[in-house]
């Protein structure tokens, strides 16, 4: 059987209730899970010896505003030896949200979670270094939720031109 | 006496990650700002220094944060392309070209065999125009001045070619969902030709300068080496992962745009150090240069851009005399083409490694949620794990030597 | 022979200190390496040989805001990177001019969003702004050349 397959049978068979979902679009396989097995799901399959998904391509997350559960961070991991791709996917709440870390699976996923709870306020349990990343340390708000503002600046054309100029803060000196 | 530097001069945030010494004053915790000539960009690094020696190194990003993803949300999926070359900026057509996978996976739309072999073109011309800058800043850093000034004339001359093709030296957008922007003019292949035929020679006197020499060894060769399996927990690829003995390489493995059919070696090396990395890139620009001919010699005729008109806008010849062509000019510009629900994740081969676009469509005209995977994020995260131990002279190699774009990485 | 030509072949020359000293300033301006994305590559192509900008005085790019001149802000800057422009600028001894490089950095380009500081001139007085994205090399050596003519005509009492 193909190795996704045998992923999904394997997640499915070791992981039971907390599997919620298989699904495939355009060729791609995801396995949706409850968020607090999330690591052990990676754990898996990483660590069996003809799956072997060695590799964390992506980790990010989506905000879907305002439905409940209101995030779902997305997973994708990537097998080397059989060259296959394996998403992942864990809706979670948007009350408190918060996933278990995969840190100690793959050391690469510091930054990327770093990166989550930067810009979406998802907080990882048992991540070694929760602070900003992308955003000064003192910034307020989680940038890439949907409810916050782009900061759209309003144009300057010709006919608002002298409004706007008296508002925008030039520096004098 | 008091402690150098004094405790509250250390910001609250980064004690943890400091050891006791530095709070006691018996290590030196010294700030590589954002501006500065050898960090390749706004890089901000906190260095634990005992003496000379880099005990820890914390690299601090974002000062180049451009809110590229959330903005992309606002502007239809064409308008949010112009966005992507502005992400790794020495990578313009190789950003393009993962967008529009992604778009084209996820609409479901063909690419035509002649927009396929043009793009293969013009991203083989970005990667040897990338790694010609990689390797002028290199050399600049490590002191070896006069091949920043040779590099970068190389570089002119492909900037020339993308002008000829598209109207931009950088920013150019030529490669848009469905195919590319227009056709290649007449005058390109010859220019190409001559262009193919002087580089080998010049990357000769390239290698002829640095590869043997004692200077450069002495200053590459045992830097940070690493080997395969850290490399790949770490999240490296590329030229990183190359160097370390893995021919891992997604032109190989996953081909997209045609890649299979064409023929070219991995360049691999050994122990993963500083100075591998450099053989590797050397070696690949050759490759690309061997692509690039294969490429332009079984160039395909026919469409350069898919002629589905859903995507596609027409051509502005058609206007004139076909009603069809009017309406979708008027649903493409006004509202745009809608992609439908899912997500998809594509990744292509960047000139620093795996570089992924992970698209979320909502049936609406604008991406739901775009994400780009960027190898330099990766390589920056695995810095302080190179640089234990090193010079701050063997630091500036390392950081050159990962090329990391900034714009990459922090999007 | 005049009197300027009776002084010339005495081997001195008699012109307004304003000019010589704005001449001078013009002569070797230094820029600071202040470059931060996509305009920085145009920069260092500008710098490079193809369109050297050498030969207007600018031989070499100091890293050190206390040895140059000229800050071109080539980039765009975010609001964490604004704090640290400032200080730079404020680190620069008079005299000082700032070029606002490419459309990042005089209105904030294609990117009109929370992260980036929607025109330098918010934080530093420009002199000379460069419109491009990115842009070209001749187009930044025409601000520059421009900025040396503003300079030329800067007044004594400018100085003080």
């Amino acid at each position: 059987m193909g190795i996704l397959e045998q992923a999904t049978e394997l997640v499915t068979r070791e992981m039971g209730d907390d599997v919620l979902d298989v699904t495939t679009f355009r060729g791609e396989t995801t396995i949706s899970l409850k968020p607090m097995a999330i690591s052990m799901a990676v754990k898996l399959l990483r660590d069996d010896p003809d799956l072997n998904f060695n590799f964390l391509a992506m980790l990010t997350a989506v905000d879907y505003f305002p439905q409940e559960p209101r995030f779902l961070v997305a997973y994708q991991l990537y097998s080397l030896s059989n060259n296959v791709y394996l998403g992942l996917q864990v809706p979670v709440s948007g009350k408190g949200p918060e996933l278990p870390t995969i840190e100690s699976v793959y050391p690469n996923a510091n930054w990327h979670e770093r990166e989550v709870w930067d810009m979406f306020g998802i907080s990882f349990v048992g991540h070694t270094d929760p602070r900003r990343i992308l955003m000064p340390h003192d910034w307020e708000g989680h940038p890439l939720r949907k409810d916050y503002p782009l900061g759209y600046e309003e144009v300057q054309f010709s006919f608002n031109f002298d409004e706007i100029d008296k508002r925008k803060p030039y520096a004098k000196e | 006496m008091t402690a150098f530097p004094a405790e509250d001069q250390i910001p609250e945030e980064l004690r943890p990650l400091l050891s006791e010494r530095a709070l006691t004053g018996e290590t030196i915790v010294l700030n590589m700002g954002p501006q500065h000539p050898s960090t390749h960009g706004v890089l901000r690094l906190i260095l634990e220094l005992d003496g000379e020696r880099i005990i820890n190194c914390i690299p601090d990003i974002g000062f180049l944060h451009t809110g590229i993803e959330k903005n992309m949300e606002a502007k239809t999926y064409e308008k949010a392309l112009v966005m992507t070359d502005r992400t790794d900026y020495l990578n313009n057509l190789g950003n393009n070209l993962t967008y529009c996978l992604a778009i084209e996976k996820l609409v479901e739309l063909d690419v035509p065999p002649r927009a396929q072999a043009i793009r293969v073109i013009m991203v083989e011309l970005q990667r040897i125009a990338s790694h010609l800058v990689w390797l002028g800043t290199h050399a600049l850093d490590l002191a070896a001045q006069s091949v920043f000034l040779y590099c970068f004339r190389e570089r002119e001359v492909i900037l020339d070619l993308f002008e000829l093709c598209s109207g931009a030296r950088m920013m150019t957008s030529y490669i848009r969902p469905g195919g590319v922007w227009r056709d290649l003019p007449e005058e390109f292949e010859p220019a190409l030709k001559a262009f193919s035929k002087d580089l080998p020679r010049r990357l000769d006197q390239y290698e002829a300068i640095l590869t043997k020499n004692p200077l450069w060894l002495d200053r590459t060769v045992g830097i940070s080496p690493i080997d395969a399996e850290t490399a790949l927990a770490q999240g490296l690829t590329g030229p990183l992962l190359r160097a370390a003995g893995v021919p891992f390489d997604l032109r190989r493995t996953q081909p997209y745009s045609g890649y299979d059919q064409y023929d070219f070696d991995i360049p691999t090396a050994d122990s993963g150090d500083v100075y591998d990395r450099y053989i590797v890139r050397m070696q690949e620009m050759r490759q690309s240069l061997r692509i690039i001919d294969q490429a332009m010699e079984d160039l395909p005729g026919g469409l350069f851009r898919s002629d589905n008109r859903k995507f596609v806008p027409p051509p502005r010849s058609e206007l004139g005399h076909s009603m069809e062509a009017v309406i979708h000019h008027f649903k493409l510009w006004t509202e745009g083409f809608r992609a439908p629900h899912g997500s998809v994740f594509v990744a292509t081969e960047s000139p620093r490694g795996v570089l992924g676009c992970y698209l979320v469509g909502d049936g609406g005209p604008y991406p739901y949620r775009v994400h780009f995977r960027t190898p330099s994020f990766a390589a920056l995260q695995a810095l302080p794990l190179l640089a234990k131990g090193c010079l701050i002279a063997d630091l500036v190699a390392i950081i050159s030597s990962l090329d990391p774009v900034l714009g990459d990485t922090d999007r | 022979m005049g009197l300027e030509g009776k002084s010339a072949s005495a081997g001195a020359i008699t012109l307004p200190l304003e000019k010589a000293v704005n001449w001078a300033r013009t002569g070797a301006m230094w820029p600071m390496l202040f470059g931060l994305a996509c305009c920085a590559i145009e920069m260092m192509s500008a710098q490079a040989a193809d369109y050297d900008m050498s030969r207007f005085g600018m031989e070499l790019m100091r890293g050190s805001p206390r040895q140059s001149d000229l800050m071109i802000v080539a980039g765009r800057v975010s609001r964490k990177m604004a704090p640290v422009l400032r200080r730079l600028y404020d680190q620069m001894p008079e005299p000082k001019w700032v070029v606002s490089m490419g459309d990042c950095a005089s209105c904030s380009g294609v990117f009109n969003n929370y992260a980036l500081v929607q025109g330098v001139d918010e934080v530093v007085p420009v002199d000379v702004y460069v419109a491009g994205c990115p842009p070209r090399p001749e187009a930044l050596i025409h601000g520059i050349l421009r900025l040396h003519e503003k300079v030329r005509q800067e007044p004594l009492t400018d100085w003080i």
